[in-house]
């Protein structure tokens, strides 16, 4: 009976991390959990940095798979910054191991998006990336999200390099963003199809508010007594 | 109580390396003088009496008087000495110990036995705290200063264990013997327990709601209840903060930081020490977090405060840390706004500090040549924390030394980040001479091809757009640009002259001059 109990409310991975973020005790739980996440291609920064916190602090039961597992997640997480967050706590001499070198090299080229170089790079370790579902399309959205900052309109060559998609399969991706994401496809240039992409502050940076020229009322508050 | 003989106990211990030498004259840990006396006499009944304010002025007054004239390099009696003159009282034994110790490690260095026994020292304090069995009121500036302490001996011991190459046989043995003593897991594991068993989490958020004061009171409890369990779990979130950047973790010691709102004055800011630990960490996890803005925002705001209250510190112990401090946060400003130019988030005395200490630096930094990189280097190795590898080195392997590695990891994943960055500055030192620009021009200008531009433009754009912690972006771009097809299009955000901040404080400056001209009218 109190077993069952226990059953029922043993916590999730999420809970443990909340509860004792410095218990080594739930080492396994967190690596099953990365498993998790791959193949249900959700992510957790947080139980993630948690386990590998737990290598650091106890780096002979550090294994190498989950380590590789978490920072194809985080490259997939990108632009935030998790994959460095990662790096941080990963020791050197784990870095300078063939997987991980070339993991870095994928975030480099990322990072300073050399995404042709990227795409190049990531056929020769397809057998590294394939094995994370949804690899290839949240680098995708990725760039998308780079080229959403620095385009108003594109053309359809540069996006295609980027992305790596052409022909047929790069239409399907068009025809998916013009119904979903508000992507205008423009044929009517004589230099050839321009897409036009959704516009934000980001690349229309005028839309932004000029809020600089605001006093704050704390700064004010210094010369209340001499108004009075 | 073991460990109550523990301290003098050390003394005996064979392995007394540097500290030896000064200790061995003369000190005698039995010998109690009687200015010695009268100070744990008077400590201990004002303790009793919950009088704070004598508590505080002893503390830091009277104790650093006393260790400047009679202990300067040498320990205070031991606690066994001074028991009999507070009635044994084992929770001020605990806290004499603790100021034992601090002594020590700030004045001697402290044996490999004596680091041991000072961590029993805070597992016992601890302890007490925890289970809720003391109920005295001590000042704000004692109790951060053991948070801030504890982290220290731990960051300290890290640092003293790495070191294995010249480990004599004998420590060895002790450094096996006590692996529990500054055990990661151990000094993680109290200063979460503080947090928790404080509730102060809660209590911050209740505060908010008006169902509770702790700021009003800077934490005090003036219904007779104690301040010290509250206190040491809101100084802990510091703690925690700070051992997280040592060990790399900037986000989790964020999240460890975000009950308490940095926009805001608060606890943390009546103690100076943890007023700028507390922005010295914030500001350096954003700096490796790649959140720039936040980093000068808040570097900029204690820097002035810095200018401005100096002068009252300067006879406090702490005044020398400060000064280190405010260089190391100025260079960490330096290394910002070289990254992320918002030269408009500083304000005026801040700036004129800056150019004056790392003017020259920074305008080589933009050049992103060797020369830029080694003073990027060396700022970054300045003005870091104290990086540390927690874990248990391999006793059995060839002893080497490992003190360096974390720092070096954090250093070079730095400078490959400034390196990622080190375009940027020459394409905005262009696009600031053009409204529009075509790629290929500016291809040209740049000695690249359209490609290799395209992907510096997009780089620019990725790196100058923070993620913040909810996932949120935001540019922190003064120069900002965006491209149709081959055109590249440029939108400077104004550099808006802080007119509002000029007059305001001219008003201050003229009002002041009047009320001066007014009194000399009258004489």
């Amino acid at each position: 009976m109190g077993r069952e109990l226990q059953q029922q409310v043993s916590l999730t991975v999420e809970q443990l991390v909340a509860v004792n973020p410095y218990n080594p005790d739930i080492l396994n739980d967190l690596e099953d959990f990365v498993k998790e996440q791959v193949s249900s291609v959700t992510y957790n920064l947080e139980a993630n940095l948690c386990l590998l916190r737990l290598y650091q602090f106890e780096p002979e039961k550090m294994k190498t798979e989950f380590v590789a597992y978490i920072l194809l997640k985080a490259l997939m997480a990108m632009p935030a910054p998790d994959f460095s967050l990662c790096l941080f706590l990963i020791p050197e001499r784990v870095q300078m191991e063939a997987q991980f070198k070339t993991l870095t090299v994928l975030s480099h080229y990322l990072e300073t998006a050399r995404f042709g170089q990227f795409w190049e790079e990531a056929t020769k370790s397809r057998h590294i990336l394939e094995t994370v579902p949804g690899f290839e399309q949240a680098i995708q959205n990725y760039i998308v999200h780079v080229l959403s900052l620095t385009y108003q309109k594109v053309s359809r060559p540069v996006l295609s390099e980027a992305i790596n998609l052409n022909g047929p399969s790069l239409d399907k991706f068009l025809e998916h963003q013009v119904s979903n994401n508000g992507w205008i496809v423009d044929k009517s240039q004589s230099t050839g199809e321009l897409i036009i992409l959704p516009s934000s502050q980001f690349n229309h940076p005028e839309l932004k508010r000029n809020s600089d020229e605001t006093v704050p009322l704390e700064h004010l508050t210094r010369i209340f007594p001499i108004l009075s | 109580m073991a460990s109550a003989t523990a301290a003098a106990a050390a003394y005996d211990y064979e392995d007394v390396a540097v500290a030896g030498a000064a200790q061995d004259l003369g000190y005698d840990p039995n010998f109690v003088p009687d200015s010695v006396k009268s100070f744990v006499v008077h400590m201990y009944r004002h303790i009793r009496e919950k009088n704070v304010y004598e508590i505080h002025q002893m503390y830091e007054t009277s104790f650093q008087t006393l260790s400047d004239r009679l202990f300067k390099d040498s320990p205070w009696p031991s606690v066994d000495a001074v028991a009999q003159y507070v009635e044994n009282d084992h929770v001020f034994c605990l806290l004499y110990k603790e100021m034992w110790y601090r002594h020590l490690y700030a004045r001697l260095s402290p044996t490999l036995k004596q680091r041991i026994d000072s961590w029993d020292n805070y597992c016992n304090l601890f302890q007490v705290v925890l289970h809720g069995v003391v109920n005295m009121q001590l000042p704000n500036q004692w109790l951060w200063d053991m948070v801030d302490e504890f982290v220290y001996q731990f960051q300290s011991f890290c640092q003293y264990r790495a070191k294995m190459k010249n480990k004599t046989e004998q420590e060895i043995a002790l450094l096996r013997q006590f692996d529990q003593a500054w055990n990661v897991f151990g000094v993680l594991n109290f200063l979460q327990a503080l947090v928790e068993k404080s509730t102060i989490v809660q209590i911050l958020e209740q505060e908010k709601e008006g169902l509770e004061q702790f700021t009003a009171t800077d934490g005090y409890d003036y219904s007779g209840g104690s301040n010290v369990l509250k206190v040491l779990g809101y100084f802990s979130m510091v703690g925690l903060l700070r051992v997280h950047c040592l060990l790399g973790d900037y986000q989790t010691g964020l999240k460890c930081l975000q009950p308490i709102d940095i926009s805001q004055q608060g606890v943390y800011t009546s103690v100076i020490g943890s007023h700028i630990a507390t922005i010295y960490h914030y500001g350096f996890a954003s700096l490796m977090l790649r959140r720039y803005v936040d980093g000068i925002r808040e570097f900029n705001k204690i820097l002035s405060y810095i200018y401005k209250t100096k002068q009252y510190h300067q006879r406090s112990p702490q005044y020398e840390q400060i000064l280190k401090k405010n260089e190391q946060m100025y260079a960490l400003l330096a290394i910002c706004l070289s990254l992320c130019p918002q030269v408009k988030l500083v304000e005026e005395i801040v700036n004129s500090q800056l150019r004056e200490k790392y003017g020259d630096k920074m305008i080589k930094m933009q050049k992103y040549d060797d020369e830029a990189f080694a003073l990027y280097d060396e700022l970054f190795s300045y003005a870091c924390p104290k990086f540390i590898t927690p874990s248990v080195p391999s006793y059995d392997e060839p002893l080497v030394n490992y003190n360096q590695d974390a720092y070096r990891l954090q250093l070079k994943l730095f400078l490959y980040e400034v390196k990622q960055q080190q375009l940027l500055s020459g394409v905005r030192t262009f696009l600031k001479l053009y409204s529009t620009i075509s790629l290929e021009k500016l291809a040209n200008y740049m000695e690249v091809d359209v490609p290799t531009l395209r992907t510096i433009l997009m780089t620019y754009k990725h790196k100058t757009h923070a993620v913040d912690a909810d996932g949120k972006i935001t540019s922190n771009a003064d120069i900002d640009f965006y491209i149709v097809d081959d055109m590249v299009h440029v939108v400077e955000s104004k550099p808006s002259k802080r007119y509002g901040d000029y007059f305001l404080r001219q008003i201050v400056k003229l009002e002041g001059m009047i009320n001066e001209l007014d009194r000399v009218k009258l004489e």
